[in-house]
């Protein structure tokens, strides 16, 4: 196997709009301090250099208004990629992504499609201040209309922003800001499963952890420290929220009959209370348990000081397997 | 620029007083002969529009709809300022827009018959879809208008709103992220005097709504919304301003909504019989036929065949939507994604499993 250099999940998102700008001239990035700067992340590094102001740019700090424009440059053969520049920034777009991003195929019958990339930095873990580490995915999960992806891997972060960025339809990509800067070595050129597919990221046979983004690391270092302890842990990264793959995500928990859904968000009226009803639905029958959760509480998004109560931790995890009933009473 | 050049003129523009008779300005090119016939042939066809979708409501046939009786100057006008590579970007008030555009007619009220959301390819005729959410078209105007720009395109988009919509945020963005692109986009907002029930005091304390593009840094203008001879002049100057590579502008046009807000309102609770009586003596239709009859342009053969086309158009939508045309079902899940995900696919099939089971019972 050929060696591949070291990169990190910023670099891989970054070179995924490098190369879809050269594959496709009709590709536009825009958004908030993405020109010069190169992004608060620097996810956008060097595009205004290689691809000039007219591909790469700065716009007026109004995300109403960058998602509006997105809309009207894709009706008229544009495919265009905005950066959101922190999840609670969105906020504001969220009617044109909502009433618009969302509708327009269907209003039209297919006439109007809306080959929209949306780039949201989201989630926490890295000591953000207020309105700058929101989970926000159940309200795009929520919309019909918008495919939804969180990447939990370097590889990943590439494969699925190229895919979003093909996609004839919005794809709202959540960047996991707490891994942008964890680093693997990754071949760009080999093909990873794409947009609607989950993967088992470790084999397991006691229960499944079912996770994305940024819980997709606390999932596998729960695993380790379970096996340490003699219990054999399987980990689905969901990969793509919306279309969600029922298909591997049951299979997974059929083959251990017991579940654990790990997410920052708040729990209630969640991405992971919908793949807790939809792994109970179709697995009854395969269930030792109760699916458990791990989540977020139902509070807002905590100070950096408090937000490690927050977060679901290596420990909650292995607690929550813990009740998964293993010994009849 | 400074920025008095942005200003709108202390009155309206008026080309055509309320009882027909020529306005000089020397500001304003008065349209030929021939574009004001064509003109007030679109103000008779956009007149038996709104009259026949009435009928149409009265009949069960349309759930809903909000006319434009009384500003079917600025309708016909800002779609004959248009060339056909141009886009135009209507709000759910302007069918006599889009009809005059050359979309079907049956196809244009497909929304307000409730068959569909949007019957017409907006492509087409470069029409967007109809948008209920005030404001939010505007900033797609932009966005269409910008990719014309990169590639290079010779095309202008006339961005619709009311009075309302600009009290909106999405308003706000539109004129500026215009401005700042130079997008040659023109922002036309009918001030009809009300949103629904409110009046416009309390939308805004300006001193126009044309005065707001100055802080956006373009210019504005204001316009007598029921003289169709003024509205071709404004906004033809505009489109040409816009296609010359000047940059977007904001035209106002002061008109008055006749009728309630929809079939739905009733106009009676919030203002008076006399109010709305004044405005009938400014009728745009009655401006423009004095003026062309008193130039002996509108003879009585041109009236009669300009009668037997508005009347075509309302067979044609008595005809369309008269019929009915049953929906299908498996439309709903059908461009929701280019490709319906593994759980539309399921829920497509629940559906017709249902629906041929109640069939059978």
């Amino acid at each position: 196997m050929a060696e591949h250099e070291k990169i990190t999940m910023a670099q891989a998102f970054n070179q995924a709009l490098r190369d879809a700008m050269t594959a496709d001239e009709s590709v536009l990035m825009f958004g908030e301090d993405v020109g010069a700067l190169g992004g608060v992340f620097r996810v956008t590094d060097g595009l205004t250099a290689e691809f000039g102001g007219a591909r790469c740019f700065d716009t007026p700090l109004a995300e109403s208004g960058i998602m509006g424009f997105a809309v009207g440059l894709a009706m008229n053969g544009m495919r265009p990629v905005v950066e959101m520049q922190f999840d609670a920034f969105a906020y504001p777009a969220f009617e044109q992504i909502v009433s618009h991003v969302a509708k327009m195929r269907n209003r039209t019958r297919g006439a109007l499609s809306m080959p929209i990339t949306i780039r949201i930095p989201y989630a926490g873990g890295i000591g953000g201040v207020e309105h700058h580490c929101d989970s926000s995915e159940a309200y795009y999960a929520h919309t019909p209309g918008l495919t939804v992806v969180a990447p939990a891997t370097v590889a990943d972060a590439y494969t699925l922003m190229r895919e979003a960025i093909a996609s004839p339809d919005p794809v709202v990509v959540l960047e996991p800001k707490k891994l942008y800067w964890s680093k693997d070595e990754v071949d760009l050129d080999e093909v990873q499963p794409g947009i609607g597919r989950a993967v088992v990221r470790r084999e397991g046979t006691d229960a499944t952890l079912i996770a994305y983004g940024t819980s997709v690391p606390i999932a596998l270092e729960a695993a380790d420290a379970a096996a340490a302890e003699g219990r054999s842990l399987q980990v689905v990264d969901v990969r793509s929220i919306v279309p969600f793959d029922d298909e591997t995500v049951c299979a997974a928990v059929r083959s251990t009959g017991r579940a654990v859904v790990v997410a920052e968000a708040p729990g209630f009226a969640s991405v992971s209370s919908e793949i807790v009803a939809r792994v109970t639905e179709r697995c009854f029958h395969h269930l030792a348990a109760p699916v458990r959760r791990v989540t977020g509480f139902d509070i807002p998004y905590p100070p950096p000081k408090l937000e490690h109560l927050h977060l679901p931790s290596v420990d909650r995890v292995l607690d929550a397997v813990d009740t998964l009933q293993w010994d009849d009473v | 620029m400074p920025s008095h050049d942005f200003l709108p003129s202390e009155q309206p523009v008026q080309l055509l007083d309320q009882d027909g008779r020529r306005v000089e300005d020397p500001k304003r090119a008065f349209p030929s002969d021939e574009d004001l016939l064509r003109a007030h042939e679109a103000l008779v066809v956009g007149r038996r529009i709104n009259e026949q979708a009435y009928a149409l409501v009265r009949q069960g046939r349309l759930a809903v709809y909000p006319s434009s009786y009384g500003q079917e100057a600025c309708e016909v006008a800002a779609a004959l300022v248009l060339d056909d590579q141009d886009w135009l970007f209507p709000t759910y008030r302007d069918v006599v827009s889009i009809i005059g555009r050359g979309v079907d007619p049956v196809e244009t009220l497909t929304l307000l018959k409730g068959d569909w959301h949007c019957g017409y390819d907006p492509t087409e005729h470069r029409v967007a879809p109809q948008t209920t959410p005030l404001a939010t078209q505007l900033i797609h105007a932009v966005g269409v208008a910008h990719a014309a720009t990169l590639r290079g395109e010779d095309t202008v988009v006339m961005a619709m709103c009311g009075d309302g919509a600009t009290s909106e945020g999405d308003f706000h963005e539109a004129l500026n992220f215009a401005a700042v692109f130079k997008a040659p986009v023109v922002f036309f907002v009918q001030n009809n005097e009300y949103a629904i029930s409110v009046p416009l005091a309390r939308q805004t304390v300006a001193p126009s709504l044309a005065h707001k593009a100055v802080g956006y840094g373009m210019p504005g203008e204001r316009v007598d919304g029921n003289d169709v001879a003024a509205l071709l002049s404004v906004l033809g100057d505009a489109v040409h301003a816009a296609r010359s590579g000047a940059g977007p502008s904001l035209v106002e046009a002061h008109t008055y909504r006749m009728q309630a807000h929809t079939n739905a309102d009733d106009a009676t609770r919030y203002r008076q019989d006399d109010e709305v009586a004044a405005w009938q003596g400014r009728d745009p239709l009655l401006r423009s036929k004095a003026y062309l009859t008193g130039r002996e342009l509108l003879t009585d053969e041109r009236t009669a065949e300009i009668a037997a086309k508005a009347e075509a158009v309302a067979t044609v939508m008595r005809d369309g939507l008269m019929q009915d045309v049953e929906p299908v079902p498996g439309d709903l899940f059908e461009h929701v994604h280019a490709t319906p995900t593994p759980q539309l696919r399921e829920q497509a099939a629940f559906l017709a499993d249902e629906l041929s089971r109640e069939k059978v019972s």
